[in-house]
């Protein structure tokens, strides 16, 4: 699974993109940005509020509940300021 | 037809060419955003825009699909900048050429309502105090709102 963050996101995990493999449990959106929490402080600061962070899963927004597995892109980024 | 770039954009010949060699346009309404020098008090130098290459080339082509669905129209344009822009600089053009004003007019609205709630972009500008991400704002939510749900106007 390719994870991809963008904007201040980006800035407090310290990448843009990384290739992850949560195990078998995490199926959705929610239980990976659980599992994304625990791979380290900048992580788990960059994730700290929810309400703040926006997924898309293969180019699509996703809620909390959206299936996620392997081969999806999952993108995690704060609420759009285009136009 | 949308377009997301690096370069600045000719307003008088992207209209031009969107109604060229055709006769049954009865009009065009355009929306061209700039940027500005003052954001929450805090004086800007720059900016630059980020996106999501793929991602953002879709959800504007959904978005067009959208308003070609809603209104009748003849030919739409979606251009938006990506890269550090200065005040002044042009950063999106909208524009919707249709039989008549009111849809011409009323799709170029929601165009560009629904593209700043929905298209990833993300603004990063340059202050005083440092580099600082825009936020999004609650009434971009209520302007994108306003077009949900889907409404007809009399043609």
């Amino acid at each position: 699974m390719k994870v991809l963050y963008f904007a201040w996101l980006k800035g407090k995990v310290g990448i843009g993109e990384e290739a992850v493999t949560p195990p078998a449990e995490v199926a959705t959106v929610g239980a990976l940005l659980d599992w994304l929490s625990t791979r380290g402080p900048k992580h788990a600061a960059a994730l700290a509020n929810r309400s703040i962070v926006r997924v898309a899963v293969n180019q699509e927004y996703a809620g909390l509940e959206h299936p996620v597995k392997s081969g999806d892109e999952v993108a995690l980024f704060p609420p759009v300021t285009g136009g | 037809m949308v377009r997301v770039q690096l370069e600045d954009f000719d307003v008088g010949a992207e209209l031009a060419r969107l109604t060229a060699g055709r006769t049954d346009v009865g009009g065009v309404a355009s929306f061209i955003g700039l940027v500005r020098d003052l954001a929450g008090g805090a004086e800007v130098g720059a900016m630059t825009l980020e996106h999501y290459p793929g991602m953002t080339e879709r959800k504007l082509a959904e978005i067009e699909a959208e308003a070609q669905r809603r209104w009748p129209l003849q030919a739409s344009l979606i251009i938006h900048r990506y890269g550090r822009l200065e005040p002044g600089d042009r950063i999106v053009l909208v524009a919707t050429a249709s039989p008549h004003r009111q849809a011409a007019l009323e799709s170029c609205t929601f165009l560009i309502d629904w593209l700043k709630t929905k298209a990833p972009f993300w603004k990063v500008e340059e202050t005083a105090a440092g580099p600082q991400w825009v936020e999004a704002r609650d009434s971009d939510d209520d302007a994108a709102a306003r077009w949900s749900p889907p409404r007809r106007i009399a043609e």
